[in-house]
């Protein structure tokens, strides 16, 4: 029960070329990743994007149309799930309900004939684990949300898996709940040392808890990085629009040096950084993202700002420790927010004429792609 | 808590439709169930006597057809054999039924419940169905030409040179307990269908995930599950075997004798209501004692049959 370093390792799980067929829909189009030891790797993506069906693919429930899956070296295909290292936490959780806490916890092991005795003393280890000494003998509907939540964890991991696989287990929990389990979860996987596996269609759960984080779409990865990574410098306009907020200037590239571009758009050419290998060409369609936090504002000076263009504010909100302002950029009038942290310079009322700047780095701009038409 | 469900339904329904209801299931409870059956036990304990003579000095109360059940006719001191052994083996052959109903119908029950989709699904229970709507009398004949001497069973067996003559499933009884099983298939395969079809399907896989096997999962995860079901349909396909009387009679051996034709009997050709009806009050209270000993055994409480 070591704390396992993230990455360096051998990987735990790997897929290869993966895709996953159902009649004529192609849930899962050729997938490769590979999942380092012991680290906390999440699939991230909009419903319908393939993730629960890659998924039941590692879990051994859908066998894959094309490629392999191998996990601890070990090819896995034609193998069913009660054969594989794996072991999953429903999104219902499936807790047995005549079964006790410790008997349910229990069951990976029964089903391998360890005595009674024994079986029990693993649940309540296991119990122990997950902060719920003593209550083996409640039955699960007699416990909360969260503790249920707990015991399917802890059931999945008697098994003793080599990877465990979470399908969106959070997604039952009231918000409060939900941000503690977060914590908790990181918390037991940094215990137990193994491969955890989790999908989710909530960037924060994603971004808080994982190492790694593959953002999937239409069945593919559009990219897979740590949530900074992610964050910071999304690899296509896709990940870029679902992860975190981004304002969106549409545009055409008329520029391309040094790792950064220039795109005329709507509300005037901005200058944003990209990658050297972006596949950014002038005259394509691009798209540049700016974040919220990257937007200043002010009334008249914007000295040493790499982009500066006219705004007016039309609303705000109050979201805490910041305001969101809401705002009509340029003469278009696209629409864009920015965040302003609260107690700083307070921003000028609604109908109020402004300035709003960026620099270059703080801006991505990206190839449009399949989103161009939306 | 006494009394909840009285104001709950007064509530929903208001006074009026209310009483109308429990007026109307306190009719077919009271006057269609409970007081022909305390006839029929009022007759169980008087002697058979001729009209006139009803009501008179002679009509008292009797221990006499219990006794005759027991004893006979009590001249050589010995047990009336005869009918003791035809109620035991019914009960057994009851059991029997019950038993391989369960078995065909539990596997029907989960693949339609879990398993089939829409159209399959709907196409699997018409095929359940469709039989009953023939006549249960045209059923046990029809059962009488598959497995006759010269039937399309002996036929097709005789054909197929497995056998050298024709087999006499009539006189085995092999047509009689077909044709039971064959008559309640429905009644065990709705009770259980309706406890399985309220069985999460990623229970069977988390048992799967787990490392059980396809029988484990059964074992430890549906049946469990589906045991207020199984049982009332294993009460209701027992029941209605061990009373059943045209199956019997059609598909019966002519030396295996059910204990309904000798109620039958009694009442019929003997003449002799009491005794009929004291034959007729042992079944019914020994297939309930029966019943409520299996449901203790398996530990299932009554109000969960209702499920």
């Amino acid at each position: 029960m070591t704390a396992a370093p993230a990455g360096g390792m051998k990987p735990a799980v790997e897929i290869d070329g993966v895709s996953v067929r159902f009649g004529e829909f192609l849930a899962v189009r050729d997938v490769r990743v590979e999942i380092a030891a012991g680290t906390f790797f999440s699939f991230l993506g909009p419903s319908g994007c393939g993730k629960t069906t890659l998924l039941r693919a590692i879990s051994g429930f859908v066998q894959p149309s094309a490629g392999e899956i191998r996990i601890g070296g070990k090819p896995m295909t034609g193998l069913g799930p009660n054969k594989r290292p794996t072991a999953l936490v429903f999104q219902n959780l499936a807790l047995f309900p005549l079964m006790t806490v410790a008997e349910n916890i229990a069951f990976a092991l029964e089903m391998r004939d360890v005595g009674r005795a024994a079986r029990r003393k693993r649940a309540d280890e296991l119990l122990e684990l997950i902060a719920l000494p003593g209550q083996g003998d409640r039955m699960c509907h007699e416990l909360s949300g969260g503790q249920r939540q707990r015991v399917a964890i802890a059931r999945a991991l008697a098994a003793e898996p080599q990877v465990l696989l979470l399908d969106e287990p959070l997604s039952a929990l009231d918000l409060k709940l939900r941000q503690h389990m977060r914590s908790e979860l990181r918390a037991i996987q940094q215990r137990v040392g193994i491969t955890f596996i989790y999908i989710t269609h909530d960037q924060g759960e994603a971004l808080t808890m994982s190492d790694q984080v593959a953002v999937m779409r239409d069945g593919g990865i559009e990219q897979v990085a740590a949530g900074k990574t992610l964050y910071d410098s999304p690899a296509s306009a896709f990940v870029a629009s679902f992860v975190g907020e981004n304002n969106l200037f549409r545009g055409r590239v008329s520029a391309v040096a040094d790792g950064c571009a220039t795109v005329a758009t709507d509300v005037g050419p901005l200058r944003a950084a990209c990658q050297a290998d972006g596949g950014l060409r002038e005259g394509e369609a691009a798209f540049v993202f700016v974040r919220p936090e990257a937007l200043r504002l002010a009334a008249d000076d914007m000295a040493g700002m790499d982009n500066v263009l006219p705004a007016t504010e039309t609303s705000r909100e109050f979201e805490g420790r910041f305001w969101h302002v809401f705002l009509e950029v340029g003469e278009s009038r696209q629409p864009a927010t920015a965040a302003q942290v609260h107690g700083g310079a307070g921003p000028a009322e609604p109908g109020r004429q402004l300035r709003v700047g960026f620099m270059a780095e703080r801006a991505v701009a990206l190839p449009a792609g399949p989103l161009a038409a939306e | 808590m006494p009394n909840s469900w009285l104001r709950a339904l007064l509530a929903r329904y208001g006074a009026g439709v209310g009483a109308c209801v429990l007026a109307l299931a306190g009719f077919w409870i009271l006057l269609l169930i409970l007081l022909p059956q305390l006839a029929m036990v009022d007759f169980s304990f008087r002697h058979n006597l001729p009209p006139a003579a009803q009501g008179g000095p002679q009509d008292v109360y009797t221990l006499e057809h219990y006794a005759y059940l027991v004893y006979g006719s009590g001249q050589d001191g010995g047990f009336n054999t005869v009918d003791l052994l035809v109620f035991g083996r019914t009960l057994l052959a009851a059991l029997l039924v019950t038993v391989a109903d369960l078995a065909i119908c539990y596997p029907i029950a989960y693949l339609l419940a879990q398993s089939a989709h829409g159209g399959w699904a709907r196409l699997m229970v018409l095929a359940l169905v469709v039989p009953f709507w023939v006549n249960e009398i045209l059923r046990a004949f029809a059962f009488r030409i598959l497995f006759g001497a010269s039937g399309v069973l002996n036929d097709a067996l005789l054909g197929l040179g497995l056998v050298a003559a024709p087999v006499d499933f009539i006189r085995t009884d092999v047509a009689l307990y077909g044709g039971l099983a064959y008559a309640f298939v429905l009644l065990m395969v709705f009770p259980l269908y309706n406890a399985l079809e309220s069985l999460d399907r990623s229970q069977v896989e988390a048992a799967r995930d787990m490392g059980a096997s396809v029988f484990a999962t059964h074992r430890r995860v549906v049946i469990p599950f589906a045991k207020p079901g199984i049982s009332a349909g294993c009460t209701m396909v027992f029941m209605l075997s061990a009373g059943a009387l045209a199956a019997p009679q059609i598909l019966g051996g002519p030396s295996s004798l059910w204990f309904t034709q000798l109620v039958y009997q009694w009442f019929n050709t003997g003449n002799n209501w009491p005794r009929g009806a004291a034959y007729a009050i042992v079944l019914l209270l020994s297939t309930l004692l029966l019943v409520l000993l299996a449901m203790r055994l398996f530990k299932v409480r009554l109000a969960q049959l209702g499920r």
